[in-house]
């Protein structure tokens, strides 16, 4: 068995949360004051994901940096190698919102789009 | 001199907002005037996600979401000037302004929306002593130089203040390779939103030091360290708690100030604890026919609230250009007053025959509270009594108000909102 400490982000009460686990199993959730608790510390043990936000350098544009996002939510522990993706990343302007940067990022099969226009 | 009907100052979420919100309540001779080189205003710089799920239902970035009102603003052909910065404006609404290809102009308004926005507190405004070298920057700043110029300020980074900006600056300068150290709140609760604390700070193991602050700088032309210590309930440094950080730069996010001195020269009356316009049930000023939506009103945490007032606050300017009537005259103003932990009420008066259906009092709490109750006096009546199990300064609350609830209290003269 083993015990994971997090805190809820469901709403301002910011509840301290204790996850039990065998494994990858659930075992008990305590410390939450409703429902809501629950399904976030089991989505966040089992399976944390985020939607990772950058910038990549813009060509011949009204600006030098071009704003993007990972169309969906990546496993939290491919955030870096999203990251480290965008480092080297350069496109010619125009770039529209929702135009496709990366088509798949660090093997997620999520695709990294713009979300700035640049002209 | 030209005129318009409605002239708006700043193009960023609120002043977009009301500029749609204006146009579709019937008024076509809009302006909006924007000292920066794009429309957008803050959101430009604010690349993370998280907003719009109250105005759109998705989690959008910044940049999307300012994208969504710039093209309903183009779509609707509303007029606006870039690079221009607006000098005065006078109580008979007649505005100055500059830019590069008119140069300096006037312009009469019959309506204005001031929609200014706000600023950081700056280090001058905490007393830290020490030198005064560089890579000491706001965390506005910060982000700024990171998300829309490519540049990186540092790389051993501290964060003195704990709101939602220092602390998305705390990932995103994770992300572009710095090291954050620590980030040091001064108060015993940190400023920011709790999902910011988790997902900024805690996902990459940064901690974070209530009670603390900095009180020395060390380095003379660059920065090379600060030292933090705790402090005590006064918040007094406690001798002896001191910790030395070496870093090359200290971002402040201590806090946001309402952009006021365009309102202030043209005689707007100002609430001293928001630092923004007193404003009505219409969200105008005590100069009629001029109105104030978004953070140069009170700072918000959720744009979508800005968004929802502004278009408040553009529909009212409509109906004012309209009518010509000013919502200052006939009806008797119902006074809010904010006691017992609630630090302020946006409006501060009611004026219940002028206001719509129902009307949204926006405030914040001067200290975190469990198990409490919000609520509202009408006199010495307890209309409302809503049990809340946590309140605190760093989220914004609010309660509901409806016409037919006031039109039942005649001769209400005052109206508290208090934490109990």
């Amino acid at each position: 068995m083993e015990e994971r400490n997090l805190t809820c982000i469901s709403c301002p009460m910011g509840c301290p949360l204790t996850v039990v686990m065998n494994g990858a199993e659930v075992v008990n959730v305590s410390g939450n004051t409703c429902r809501r608790g629950e399904v976030y510390a089991k989505k966040e043990v089992t399976n944390p994901t985020r939607i990772v936000t950058s910038t990549v350098r813009v060509e011949g544009g009204s600006a030098d940096m071009v704003s993007v996002k990972t169309k969906e939510d990546v496993p939290k522990g491919k955030i870096f190698e999203c990251v480290e993706a965008l480092k080297d990343v350069i496109v010619k302007a125009p770039v529209h919102i929702g135009d496709v940067i990366i088509s798949d990022v660090a093997g997620t099969g999520v695709a990294i789009v713009a979300t700035k226009n640049v002209e | 001199m030209k005129q318009y009907d409605i002239v708006i100052i700043g193009g960023g979420p609120a002043g977009l907002a009301a500029a749609v919100s204006a146009k579709k309540n019937g008024v076509d001779s809009i302006l909006i005037l924007e000292r920066d080189k794009e429309l957008g205003g803050i959101l430009n710089q604010c690349i993370h996600n998280g907003f719009g799920l109250h105005t759109f239902k998705e989690e959008l970035t910044g940049p999307e979401y300012a994208g969504r009102f710039i093209d309903q603003a183009a779509k609707l052909d509303i007029e606006y000037k870039l690079n221009t910065m607006v000098m005065d404006i006078r109580a008979d609404k007649v505005l100055t302004a500059m830019n590069r290809e008119d140069g300096l102009f006037e312009i009469q308004a019959k309506a204005i929306i001031l929609a200014m926005g706000c600023r950081e507190r700056s280090r001058g405004a905490l007393n830290i002593p020490g030198y005064r070298p560089a890579g000491i920057f706001s965390a506005g700043t910060a982000q700024r130089l990171v998300n829309m110029e490519g540049c990186l300020p540092g790389r051993e980074v501290v964060i003195l203040g704990s709101g939602d900006i220092g602390l998305i600056m705390a990932r995103r300068m994770t992300f572009e390779g710095a090291k954050v150290k620590v980030v040091a709140e001064l108060m015993p609760y940190s400023g920011g939103l709790k999902r910011n604390i988790v997902q900024c700070l805690d996902d990459y193991g940064i901690p974070l030091k209530l009670s603390h602050t900095v009180v020395d700088i060390k380095g003379k032309e660059r920065l090379e360290g600060i030292t933090l210590a705790e402090v005590d309930s006064k918040g007094r440094p406690v001798p002896g708690t001191e910790e030395y950080y070496s870093c090359d730069t200290l971002l402040l996010s201590v806090g946001l100030i309402p952009e006021n001195e365009l309102s202030n020269g043209m005689g707007v009356e100002m609430n001293p604890v928001t630092s923004g316009p007193k404003v009505n049930e219409s969200l105008e000023t005590n100069i009629e026919g001029v109105f104030a939506c978004g953070n140069v009103l009170h700072v918000h945490d959720l744009v979508d609230f800005v968004s929802e007032e502004a278009a408040a606050a553009g529909k009212n300017a409509a109906v004012y250009v309209k009518t010509g009537v000013g919502k200052r005259s006939g009806g008797h103003d119902i006074v809010l007053k904010a006691v017992d932990g609630v630090r302020y009420t946006v409006p501060v008066t009611i004026n219940p025959e002028h206001m719509e259906d129902s009307i949204t009092v926006r405030f914040r709490v001067g200290n975190v509270y469990r198990d409490c109750y919000v609520s509202a006096y009408f006199g010495e009546e307890r209309v409302i009594h809503r049990k809340r199990q946590i309140v605190a300064p760093g989220e914004m609350e609010e309660i509901k108000l409806t016409k037919e609830q006031l039109m039942q209290y005649a001769d209400l003269q005052e109206i508290t909102v208090k934490i109990e």
